[in-house]
């Protein structure tokens, strides 16, 4: 009985304790969200109220669909996460599969070189990699973030996916050679599928710092066609004057994009848990 | 057809040799069993014969061909292993399948051999399932019925019996053993278990430490152990071993007798000793004895027997039933003893 109640407030406990980091994660969004359904009195008189009728305006959203080109500042953000995710996860798969289940000289000191990325910020060689850019022509175009961001996410996920594969059934990988698959149809029929928990998990942990980063999109590709989302609610950030509805509205729609991929990626990452425990 | 030819296969990992020279001949319809301590490289070799690992020198040949170069599914072999190694994401017929799908079988003959090998293992009711929805015994039959569809010419089962529990163990052996029989198939089969080796096999091959001790039907492990380390790993309880100064012995250094071919009475016998432990299992009788001539002795008599703790008796080997070592554990083949002769059944003195 005592157990039981111990129990009981051990889980309250810890739900207390998640309920409140999930209102302060959660108010910064709520405060977007709500300023930018307001006139700009109305943030700067009451920033936390909700809207009522008197202070309900939409001066912020239409600012934002009638300067610049904002559904191509999407457009942009989205071919270059969601490109740049597959192309990470595509190689970063590879990579990790020829480490975990390849015995070849320099192994490990080839998987120390490809994690060292970790370690190391990228943004420490923007001058050579401006030059890069600059001297293939690629300056203003995707392709250079794309490249840039891929660079960026390999390492983490080429570390993360070679833990997770090595714990794939060797035996498993053997019925398959048996049964006559390709060693490329064994990665991408019997090992991929197992490891898609892992996976979701480089997929979400890749595309966040993608697609709120300003500073490869404001040095490589600043140009008004090749604009995110990001760079591009810049415009209404002054020097002098910030127009608050105009950032809000812009950033409250650029939650909504990120929601929808992280949505799709967490229920694979909870159907490869569930999956595991019910067996 | 399926018969096996090993040529010196060596086997090294780093500096480190895992195989150390084997050569082995198996004939077509043969049941052999690799038999060993962990370590031994059992393991090893039956990966080496199914091309999972290369050797590092010497042939493997399979019906007269060498496929030292041939990949694992060109070798027309087919696997069992102990983790079952079944796909998770694909059901039961689809697993048995894939193999022929991977050969470009029609899909209408894949269907058949499937049927027909799930009807073998009586898995028809479970052909939609995937691997997760089948119990440990069931899913060891789907990785034994994906082997019996590709038709090959040896199956090569490594450890299948380990993971299931003692009562399914049992009766997947006897589905193994009925499989044999009916299919007619040369089979490699690994294990440590003796008892597994013992029933199944036609030949047994004990190896140790990378080499072959011995090869040989059950019954001559048993009756004719070449050495020490097999006579000491084959039966169980495992034989006695007495120094042979002991039993006044030149010859030999060390004599083994196996605890079924020792005799007990209360009155008389060769060696005096005191009954330190007795365990009933019902259909034997294991008795523990320290004597004063041969030290620790242990003694199986056939059903019960009102031996206890302490009490005094007095073991008698049974005539012909001695093994004698020489001082490199090699048995001394000719001698007074007569090692080899047949057993005397039933023993005297019980």
């Amino acid at each position: 009985m005592s157990k039981t109640r111990a129990s009981l407030m051990r889980m309250g406990a810890v739900h207390a304790a998640l309920i409140a980091y999930t209102l302060v994660a959660l108010f910064p969004v709520f405060l977007t969200i709500v300023n930018s359904f307001k006139s700009r009195n109305a943030i700067f008189r009451e920033p936390l109220a909700i809207p009522t009728p008197e202070t309900f305006s939409l001066i912020g959203y239409e600012t934002v669909l009638k300067q610049g080109d904002f559904i191509g500042y999407f457009q942009n953000s989205i071919i270059v996460t969601v490109v740049s995710i597959a192309l990470v996860l595509l190689f970063g798969a590879m990579a990790a599969f020829a480490l975990s289940e390849y015995r070849f000289r320099g192994n490990t000191l080839m998987g120390l070189y490809l994690a060292l990325g970790i370690m190391i910020p990228i943004r420490l060689g923007t001058v050579a990699i401006l030059q890069g850019m600059v001297a293939t022509g690629l300056v203003n175009t995707l392709t250079a973030l794309i490249l840039v961001y891929t660079a960026q996410g390999l390492p983490l996920a080429v570390f993360i996916l070679s833990e997770f594969m090595r714990t794939v059934s060797d035996d498993l990988k053997n019925a398959g050679r048996i049964d006559g698959l390709s060693e490329y149809a064994i990665f991408l029929r019997l090992v991929l599928p197992l490891i898609r928990p892992a996976m979701a998990t480089v997929a979400v942990f890749t595309m966040i710092p993608i697609w709120n980063d300003l500073w490869f999109p404001l040095i490589l590709a600043p140009a008004e066609a090749t604009k995110t989302v990001t760079l591009g609610s810049q415009i209404f950030i002054g020097q002098f004057v910030t127009n608050w509805n105009a950032v809000l509205s812009a950033l409250s729609l650029a939650i909504f994009p990120v929601l929808v991929l992280y949505v799709i990626f967490s229920r694979q990452l909870i159907r490869g848990i569930t999956a595991g425990a019910v067996k | 057809m399926g018969s096996l030819q090993l040529k010196t296969i060596r086997k090294a990992f780093g500096s480190h040799e895992v195989l150390k020279g084997i050569d082995l001949d198996v004939k077509d319809g043969e049941f052999v069993i690799f038999v060993g301590p962990s370590g031994c490289g059992k393991s090893t070799l039956l990966r080496t014969i199914a091309g999972l690992e290369d050797a590092t020198s010497g042939s493997v040949q399979i019906d007269g061909v060498e496929v030292g170069h041939v990949a694992p599914a060109k070798r027309g072999i087919a696997m069992v292993f102990q983790s079952y190694a079944l796909y998770p994401h694909l059901t039961v017929k689809d697993n048995m399948g894939l193999g022929l799908k991977q050969a470009g079988v029609p899909k209408a003959e894949i269907e058949e051999k499937v049927a027909k090998a799930a009807g073998m293992l009586s898995l028809e009711p479970y052909l939609a399932r995937r691997p997760a929805e089948l119990s440990g015994g069931q899913r060891q039959r789907v990785a034994i019925g994906r082997a019996i569809v590709r038709e090959p010419k040896l199956f090569l089962f490594d450890e299948p019996l380990s993971n299931l529990d003692a009562a399914l163990r049992v009766n997947t052996r006897l589905e193994i053993a009925r499989l044999h029989r009916s299919l007619k198939a040369t089979m490699i089969y690994v294990t440590h278990d003796q008892v597994e080796a013992m029933t199944l096999a036609d030949k047994i091959v004990v190896l140790n430490a990378g080499r072959i001790e011995q090869v040989g039907s059950p019954m001559e492990l048993y009756n004719r152990p070449a050495n020490l380390f097999v006579a000491g790993f084959i039966g169980s309880p495992q034989m006695n071993f007495i120094d042979a100064a002991k039993l006044g012995d030149g010859e030999a250094k060390t004599i083994g007798i196996r605890p079924e071919h020792i005799g007990l009475s209360r009155e008389s016998g060769d060696w005096k000793g005191k009954v330190i432990h007795v365990e009933h299992l019902g259909a034997d009788t294991i008795i523990y004895i320290e004597s004063e001539t041969v030290g620790l002795l242990t003694v199986r008599l056939f059903g019960e027997h009102r031996y206890a703790a302490d009490d005094i008796v007095h073991a008698t080997p049974v005539i012909g039933s001695m093994h004698r070592f020489d001082a490199d554990g090699r048995v001394i083949k000719s001698g007074k003893t007569g090692n080899g002769a047949p057993v005397i059944w039933p023993r005297p003195g019980i």
